[in-house]
């Protein structure tokens, strides 16, 4: 799918683990991109390389993790292959980012004002004095009460919601042009985690930020994203606008996913779920990666690994969308839609 | 805060006061002064008489009320051996000691505390696998033969410094300094360097492991996030949060260096506290020895009060009002 003036563009970005076994690979050639001001959200299982991805594009991934080959592009400039120190000066200044945790991202013997400060003045020329103005604003923007006394707290006087609250404010504090957004609700409350994702989105839209969402909460990315990347075992599966992927999967992986999201409302007795578990990255099977739990494998699915093909508005690899096959778009989508294991041969037949 | 520290005041009361008696009572049981005290020809009525002005002769907890009492007014009696105060011959010697272990404590930290930050944070760099191996020697060295071989280096085979000695001190009132003199300086290297030998592999070692340690906290990783420079991630981010275990390590060993000073002090026959030690301990110089006691435990207890206010400075959280805390967790 080409966009007009990509913001972020991912291409065939590869991430390798060397280990005493081998080298594994966390993520495995996927390409995407994010526009201006876009939410991107990104699903996927525990371990299927979303967190990764995110960490690549910052240029933070954790050693001995390497980006093995592919390139990430910002506003067209390369930023996989900078040296440290030009990476750094990107980091927090046009790409920010915010963790899961926000009970430890934060610096415990330093007060918030002070993590703020030390952050914008990095960034910018700001004196001491501008820059506390600056984080008092900031604080007041993501919602805590009485910022002038709270900018001298420490982040133990704050609750869990209010820390990421300043999290936030720490991740925006020097207008990014983007924000690596790696489950910034996971660890909260329920009720908090609606608050903040409302936040996020209203302070992304305001300043014109594009986000990458990571996360697992079908909930948070239909709610947040406009488009999303559905990733599995290292690979993205299907990726297209938020509402096409949800009221119309493509990848049986992503229809077997939205049918395990119980409804209220609709008082199904059992939810569906896929049959099977992700594979681990050391034995990640032959040709798509997903054939051993899909209902609609068949034998080109066992052999050569999918490509992402165009289908309507997003991008699916599945081979069952393989215009060679002459089968059309329609076809195959009622292949996924239909839950009986023997759909395939009806339709080959 | 200050009732916290009050309530420390009467702990370390407390404590001194339990280490007067165990020092006290142990002593009676160190040999008879009375015997070392008078010649082979003092006869039976001399050594009652000796016995009755030193008041050995008084219950014991007579003795020990008599002891508690004095050293409240830093006084010790007379050392038998001496025949002098003990708080003068101590306050002789203290300079000689406390200068010794300054300079030790200060090459500990500052050569200590970088080198662990180094290794910690490029851990597989052969120059902290170097570092890590050689500094397994100074923790397993006894000081002593650390001493002998400094000395045989130095002082028997290359002839630049001395072995034994202070060297020219200067008086500034009752305290006599060898800061003030080339050779007093020249004197200070060798027992400085093995008496911090120890404290600075133990130093390196535990810094190392404890910024192993924070480099792995999610703060840290944010700090990377939000493009912060090394410099400020390494030393200020992530230093800071390895001080507290740091601190207490630190704080209880420049109390032994003070108290244990004694091998290095008997190896350069250096003119301190661990030396005039030794010597009471060979003659049961009972007055000696118990202020020595009593002399460490207030340094223990005094640097241990030192180190848990430190805590408070060094650390947000231990000042916690448990009204804007909100009842949060950590």
């Amino acid at each position: 799918m080409a966009m007009a003036n990509p913001l972020l563009q991912v291409r065939n970005l590869v991430v390798e683990f060397p280990t005493r076994r081998g080298t594994l690979t966390a993520v495995d050639d996927i390409s995407f991109d994010i526009a201006e001001g876009e939410v991107l959200g990104v699903v996927g299982e525990s371990g299927a390389g979303k967190s990764m991805t995110g960490a690549a594009v910052i240029g933070l991934l954790e050693p001995p993790g390497r980006i093995a080959s592919g390139e990430v592009l910002l506003e067209g400039r390369r930023i996989d292959n900078l040296p440290y120190e030009k990476m750094r000066r990107i980091r927090g200044k046009e790409i920010g980012a915010i963790f899961q945790d926000p009970l430890t991202s934060l610096n415990p013997l330093y007060s918030i004002g002070r993590q703020l400060t030390e952050t914008i003045m990095t960034h910018t020329d700001m004196t001491p004095t501008q820059a506390r103005a600056r984080a008092v604003e900031l604080l007041a923007e993501v919602g805590i009460p009485a910022p002038e006394r709270r900018v001298d707290q420490y982040p133990h006087q704050f609750s869990g919601g209010m820390r990421q609250r300043v999290v936030i404010a720490l991740a925006l504090c020097v207008n990014p042009r983007l924000i690596i957004a790696d489950e910034p609700t996971t660890a909260l409350d329920v009720s908090i985690q609606a608050q903040i994702i409302a936040l996020l989105k209203r302070l992304c839209r305001e300043h014109g930020t594009a986000v990458m969402l990571v996360t697992h909460d079908m909930g948070v990315i239909a709610e947040t994203a406009d488009r999303v990347a559905v990733m599995y075992a290292g690979r993205i599966a299907e990726i297209g606008p938020v509402r096409e992927v949800i009221k119309n999967a493509k990848h049986p992986y992503t229809h077997g996913l939205m049918g395990s999201i119980p409804a209220i409302g609709h008082d199904a007795d059992r939810l569906e779920q896929i049959p099977g578990s992700m594979p681990r990255l050391t034995d990640i099977p032959p040709g798509c990666a997903f054939n051993p739990r899909c209902l609609h494998a068949f034998d080109r699915c066992r052999r050569d690994r999918p490509e992402l093909i165009a289908v309507d508005d997003g991008q699916v690899s599945c081979w069952l969308y393989d215009t060679a096959a002459g089968r059309t778009t329609a076809e195959a989508k009622a292949i996924v839609a239909s839950r009986s294991g023997t759909a395939m041969e009806r339709a080959d037949g | 805060m200050v009732s916290y520290v009050i309530r420390r005041l009467l702990q370390a009361a407390l404590v001194m006061l339990v280490v007067a008696f165990v020092s006290f009572s142990l002593f009676r049981f160190a040999g008879d002064p009375v015997n070392n005290m008078v010649g082979q020809e003092a006869t039976q009525e001399d050594r009652r008489e000796l016995r009755e002005r030193l008041g050995l002769n008084d219950p014991f907890p007579v003795q020990f009320g008599r002891f508690v009492v004095d050293a409240l007014q830093g006084e010790f009696g007379i050392s038998y051996r001496l025949q002098r105060p003990v708080e003068d011959l101590i306050a002789e010697r203290m300079p000689a000691t406390l200068e010794l272990v300054l300079v030790s404590a200060v090459l500990a930290l500052i050569t200590g505390i970088p080198l662990g930050v180094y290794c910690g944070i490029h851990r597989d760099s052969w120059v902290s696998r170097a570092l890590l191996t050689v500094s397994l020697i100074g923790v397993s060295l006894p000081t002593f033969v650390i001493g002998i071989l400094l000395i045989y280096l130095f002082s028997v085979q290359m002839l630049v410094l001395p072995s034994f000695g202070r060297g020219e001190v200067v008086q500034i009132g009752w305290w006599s300094t060898g800061f003030l003199t080339f050779s007093g300086w020249q004197a200070l290297i060798l027992p400085s360097i093995t008496l911090s030998l120890f404290q600075l592999t133990l130093i390196m070692r535990l810094v190392r492991s404890e910024m192993l340690e924070v480099m792995r906290t999610d703060y840290i990783k944010f700090a990377r996030a939000r493009g912060l420079s090394n410099r400020a991630i390494n030393f200020g981010h992530a230093l800071k949060n390895t001080l507290v275990p740091v601190i207490t390590i630190v704080g209880l060993n420049i109390g032994s260096l003070i108290a244990f000073s004694i091998i290095t002090e008997t190896v350069f026959n250096w003119p301190g506290m661990g030396l005039l030690f030794i010597k009471a301990v060979q003659f049961a110089d009972v007055p000696i020895m118990a202020a020595y006691l009593t002399m460490v435990a207030f340094v223990f207890v005094s640097i241990n009060l030192l180190v848990d206010l430190l805590y408070y400075a060094i650390d947000p959280r231990l000042k916690v009002d448990r009204g804007t805390a909100a009842g949060r967790l950590s």
